[in-house]
């Protein structure tokens, strides 16, 4: 934390931040009248990117995050949840040092409307907030228009998605519990690409390590809309028939089209109707609704294509998308370690660009996946991402990055230490 | 093995000098050792189960890099991430973390 003498000193010497006036520390949120950030999504990327540019302006810039959630649950690790070996507690964090130890003004709120020639949010609870440069990390939204059947009544209450960590987290564990043994736990999983890909493969192994204790004649099957297994494929394929043999069933190019609620049963494109105990279906998804909304998602109207060097929107000016919203580089994952990793390299660049300097021209950063194939054993992927100025996208770095040789449970430890590691950075 | 840790010191020293040479970004530099932080903490200061950055000796933490891309030191990870690295920006990397607060 700063102390008062040392941030006159660098506001004295920070260029165009040297006239913002004195603050009386890091836990205020500003004078009013210095550069003002807002953050719509306090996820892995938006939480970052409000604590990061906070940090690197020293504390100059006003930064006001927009959430609606009261406390952050983060989606690695809710698979664990479901296997009972972790609990809603273990996976959540407040946002309170946000606030405390970095002057980030939170607004628990939903932003309904982006007036990009005014610079303005509108609030859902009334209000609006001005900015200078707005910084845009809503995750996901479903696709539910590819899934009629879901519209109707109920029916989003009974067949889950839990792809969102949260209440979801929790009812679908509750199935599982509730579930007779001898019954079936189907996964749908969408075409790549969706937010974490290796996650539902991870959660097979979550749902079949709980059976394996405790309902040991259930099964569970896999129904994938893709050709294959699409993170880890043989790290996972080798859990399945190691670990859980006659447990866990993959069937591939299993494209969902519909879901009869009532019955909890799965239509598909070419394959014949599927029916299950608990039925756990992920729908296709796209940026979130407030970038598709204001005209952010111009890859197939779904992903929102970015200058990798800043995060800006190509469509919208001094609007910043960070995280899943994103259309990704080549071999980038949507990944909550990715917008972390986004969230500081965009807000380098918005600090840059409000205090006249030039962004970095050369970002490089990584992504770092863990999933536990048991409830300590642990396999990862990791890649090295550096941007390409011909390509002007982010590039994987040739001989960089890999996979587990075989799941272990020393990198079950990593895991976890990971998560305590990347929680920190991201809210502490 | 004495002839071995010869060639690695005058590499080491190759690089640092380089690194020191070079008018690096600091500004640049930081926001590649931000990468870093999202196991090994904020401001290279970890949680616990991973190792912090921050105050490290500086040709100690080039040569465990150089040693993690070289193959020479196993890992579960490092072997595989520092390979996505030149060996000047890990030696800046090093420099950087090095001079950060314990």
């Amino acid at each position: 934390m700063m102390k008062r003498r040392q941030f006159v000193q660098t506001v004295g010497t920070a260029g165009s931040l040297g006239a913002l006036g004195l603050m009386s520390g890091c836990a205020s949120t500003g004078s009013g009248k210095g550069p003002k950030v807002v953050v719509i999504g306090g996820g892995y990327g938006g939480a970052t990117a409000a604590k990061y540019v906070r940090m690197w302006s020293d504390y100059g810039i006003d930064v006001t995050l927009v959430e609606p959630n009261s406390t952050f649950i983060s989606c690695p690790i809710s698979n664990l949840v479901l296997g009972g070996s972790k609990t809603m507690a273990d996976i959540t964090t407040p946002y309170d040092n946000l606030v405390k130890r970095h002057g980030v003004r939170l607004v628990q709120d939903m932003v309904t409307r982006i007036d990009s020639d005014k610079r303005m949010v509108m609030l859902a609870k009334g209000g609006e907030l001005p900015y200078d440069r707005l910084i845009v990390s809503p995750g996901v939204d479903f696709m539910w228009e590819n899934l009629p059947g879901m519209a109707k009544d109920g029916a989003k209450d009974k067949v889950l998605h839990s792809w969102k960590a949260g209440a979801q987290t929790v009812a679908l564990r509750k199935q599982l519990e509730a579930m007779p043994d001898g019954g079936v736990y189907a996964l749908s999983i969408p075409l790549a690409p969706y937010r974490c890909p290796p996650g539902p493969y991870e959660r097979a192994c979550q749902v079949a390590s709980y059976f394996t204790k405790a309902k040991p004649k259930s099964k569970v099957l896999i129904l994938d809309a893709n050709d294959d297994v699409t993170s880890k494929g043989p790290l996972f394929k080798k859990a399945w028939a190691d670990r859980y043999a006659g447990m866990v069933e993959y069937r591939p190019k299993h494209k969902a089209v519909d879901v009869d609620a009532a019955t909890n049963t799965l239509k598909f494109e070419f394959n014949d109707d599927v029916k299950a105990t608990v039925l756990n279906v992920i729908p296709e998804m796209r940026a979130g609704d407030i970038a598709v909304k204001t005209g952010m998602a111009t890859a197939n109207k779904r992903w929102c294509e970015i200058d990798f060097l800043t995060h800006e929107s190509i469509a919208v000016k001094n609007v910043h998308v960070l995280g899943d919203s994103i259309q990704i580089a080549p071999a980038m994952p949507k990944s909550g370690h990715m917008a972390n990793q986004h969230g500081k390299t965009c807000a380098a660049a918005v600090v840059a660009l409000l205090t006249g300097k030039q962004p970095n021209q050369l970002p490089i950063y990584n992504n770092t996946c863990y999933s536990f194939v048991s409830e300590e054993d642990v396999v990862h992927v990791s890649s090295v991402h550096r941007y390409d100025a011909e390509k002007k996208t982010m590039l994987t770095v040739a001989g960089s990055g890999g996979v587990s040789s075989a799941a272990n449970e020393l990198e079950g430890r990593y895991a976890m230490a990971w998560a305590r590691n990347i929680w920190a950075d991201t809210l502490a | 093995m004495k002839l071995n840790a010869l060639v690695i010191a005058s590499a080491l020293t190759v690089v640092t000098g380089w690194a020191q040479a070079q008018a690096v970004d600091p500004l640049q530099v930081r926001s590649w050792a931000s990468a870093c932080a999202s196991c090994h903490g904020t401001h290279g200061v970890a949680q616990a189960g991973n190792e912090s950055l921050a105050g490290a000796n500086k040709d100690d933490m080039l040569k465990k890099l150089l040693d993690f891309k070289s193959g020479k030191k196993p890992a579960t990870i490092m072997h595989q991430l520092s390979k996505g690295y030149s060996d000047e920006q890990l030696a800046a990397l090093a420099t950087y973390f090095s001079a950060l607060k314990k």
